[in-house]
């Protein structure tokens, strides 16, 4: 399993501004998922919560890794990644709450927040619904001769899907330019992977489909970050895809509300001792980059981000029932398509 | 006007477009070196090349999907399905990821997406080789369903499925590609969606027939006509959108009306006709609106057996006979 480098080691290789961001968007994150989690019960938010509280370092170290340009599909666990890519904090909580503002003028929800501006070709309530997306994205990229990459991310259950495996097989024979990101955090909704799972490490996948796959410490924001730069130059130069297995964990349940009777406290506590932001955190001290003071400093502009995304969202219009059948086709053919 | 046939109308509709917009590119199985196992794509691979005529891996739920991921980065790819029946094995891709792709994003993503698919029957293909699935994506709003009978308008339908920006199910009927028929040669000649072609003109009965059935339906007008009953026969072309006046317009005029599909006749398209009809037409009809379709078992592999199941020109000619009271 990679790791990234200890904090000597990072101040040579990273400049202050982006490790100065990874913290920021990593706490973004957590506090986004707090934060919603607080509306859902208070009563702003009406659907189902995924949180990805936990795996904060492969949502942002993965996204950061990549250019405006390139493209990512997500999953149940999107919040993670909308934000690692750029996404509004503020059209995403109108979007959970169901407003016209929101990323998706309130039809899609958490589970299907897309923005093509950004690259985020949707969040998806199927489990490995994104594969075919990406490798359809990495192809229209190849075939134009653009230095793009896909990346899809898609959890431990979702290697289980028959998607997985059709994605995984016409990228490797098309070399495309496509990144499998696995978040292996060892549960496929209640059910734990050694229960439907035989293997323990899902990258050796990779290797039936004639392309690498690497295992690198998802608590890990620098090992990350690190795997996915090398993937996205292999992907651009034309040796085709490579498969990331980021171990990781999340610390809630499924969704808000899961019992998660599947699992022990001593278990969830002894990840939260390897929690990726606590760790990062102290690395940044370490390296004398940054004080408490700047980091505090940091925290507490993402808490005022996220009053600021909350109060939009709850003031933002609702969706007109009268339009309820807009945005389902491009052309109604005067109404004729329903 | 030249005559070719409805397979040659395909490809020139794919070959012209891809001439003139290097987005346009064809995927399936066996669309390349084997030419398309229909014969659709002959001679594309030479012109083309591999990099715009891909064969793939047989997997339907991938070629459908990255269909989607390659339209959302702007490209627009023409995909084929070899047989109706595979479309189930990329059921997810295409009801759940294709359909709802705009909706799902407020009406951002756009998915200019041809699905060509070969369907129908018969030919002893038995039970997952035959199947006419039209309506099963009736009911999945965000797909639209293109159904041509004829060369001319399986071009420019075609052409209007590839220009356009929706995802489409285009159907073509496997006993048709050898059907000759005149095709204009304009390149930019394209047949809207949502407006059914009055295919014959009649007074006493309307006969809306569904692909192939539209063929079947001309004969049998043509044996009622020598029986002293003049037919109208309506295509509607496009099921979703569906050119609703069209229809109610002739059932208006002759007070009598028979829909004929291949598909299994419950819940085929005809149900979703039928019932407009009785919403929207109920005080023109002088009888009860008769469906025609494949009984409801799977289709079997015995020619007999096959030929017994499947609707043909006889079953309209006698629906139409009893529906005007001379049977």
């Amino acid at each position: 399993m990679r790791t990234g480098p200890e904090a000597n080691e990072m101040k040579e290789r990273y400049a202050s501004d982006i490790l100065a961001e990874f913290f920021r968007r990593m706490t973004l994150v957590r506090e986004f998922e707090l934060r919603a989690i607080e509306e859902r019960r208070g009563g702003l938010i009406p659907g189902f919560i995924h949180s990805c509280v936990g795996q904060e370092a492969t949502a942002v170290g993965a996204c950061m890794a990549l250019s405006q340009e390139d493209v990512i599909t997500s999953t149940h666990r999107g919040h993670g990644h909308l934000i690692g890519k750029g996404g509004d904090p503020k059209y995403m909580m109108a979007e959970l709450a169901a407003r016209s503002p929101g990323y998706c003028n309130g039809r899609g929800g958490s589970l299907h927040i897309a923005d093509f501006e950004l690259g985020i070709l949707g969040a998806n309530g199927i489990v490995g619904g994104g594969f075919p997306m990406a490798t359809g994205a990495a192809l229209g990229f190849q075939m134009r001769k653009e230095k793009r990459v896909a990346l899809a991310f898609f959890g431990d259950g979702a290697t289980n899907e028959g998607s997985f495996h059709e994605a995984a097989n016409q990228a490797g024979v098309w070399k495309l330019p496509v990144i499998f990101f696995l978040e292996n955090n060892l549960y496929g909704e209640g059910t734990a992977m050694h229960r439907c799972t035989p293997i323990e490490d899902l990258a050796i996948r990779a290797q039936g489909y004639g392309f690498p796959g690497v295992i690198v410490d998802g608590m890990d924001i620098l090992a990350v970050y690190e795997a996915v730069r090398e993937a996205r130059e292999r992907a651009i130069a034309g040796q085709g895809p490579t498969m990331i297995e980021a171990k990781t964990y999340r610390y809630r349940g499924h969704y808000e509300g899961d019992p998660q009777v599947y699992r022990t406290q001593e278990e969830i506590q002894s990840w939260q001792r390897k929690d990726a932001i606590v760790r990062f955190r102290a690395k940044l001290v370490d390296s004398g980059l940054f004080d408490d003071g700047d980091l505090e400093e940091i925290q507490g502009s993402v808490i005022e981000q996220l009053d600021e995304a909350v109060a939009f969202a709850a003031s933002a219009e609702k969706p007109a029932v009268e339009d309820a059948l807009a945005g389902v086709y491009a052309d109604t053919h005067n109404g004729l398509v329903f | 006007m030249r005559n070719i046939t409805y397979s040659e109308a395909i490809r020139e509709a794919m070959v012209e477009e891809m001439r003139t917009n290097p987005s346009v590119f064809l995927m399936g199985e066996d669309v390349g070196v084997f030419n398309g196992v229909w014969g659709v794509s002959n001679g594309m691979l030479a012109e083309f090349g591999h990099e715009r005529v891909r064969d793939t891996a047989i997997s339907e739920l991938n070629i459908i999907g990255s269909g989607l991921g390659a339209a959302l980065v702007g490209m627009r790819p023409i995909v084929e399905i070899m047989f109706g029946d595979f479309l189930m094995c990329a059921g997810d891709q295409l009801v759940n990821q294709v359909a709802k792709a705009r909706f799902m994003s407020g009406g951002k993503a756009n998915v200019p997406l041809t699905i060509r698919i070969a369907s129908g029957a018969p030919g002893s293909s038995a039970a997952q080789h035959s199947q006419s699935p039209e309506s099963w994506f009736m009911n999945v709003p965000g797909l639209k369903i293109v159904t041509p009978a004829t060369p001319a308008d399986a071009k420019g339908l075609l052409r209007t499925a590839i220009r356009g920006e929706d995802p489409v199910l285009f159907f073509e009927h496997k006993m048709l590609y050898a059907l000759t028929g005149p095709v204009p040669e304009d390149p930019d000649f394209m047949v809207p969606f949502g407006e059914a072609a009055v295919v014959r003109e009649g007074k006493d009965v309307t006969i809306i027939g569904v692909g192939i059935m539209v063929q079947k339906a001309l004969v049998a007008a043509k044996q009622l006509s020598s029986k002293g009953i003049d037919a109208e026969v309506i295509d509607p072309r496009t099921l979703v959108p569906l050119d609703k006046d069209t229809l109610i317009k002739s059932v208006a005029k002759t007070g009598r009306v028979i829909i004929a599909h291949e598909a299994h006749r419950r819940s085929g398209p005809g149900a979703e006709i039928s019932a407009m009809l009785a919403e929207e037409a109920i005080e023109y009809l002088d009888g009860p609106i008769i469906r025609i379709g494949a009984m409801n078992v799977p289709l079997p592999y015995s020619p007999e057996l096959e030929n017994h199941v499947l609707p043909n020109e006889n079953d309209i000619v006698q629906a139409a006979l009893k529906l005007c009271g001379k049977a």
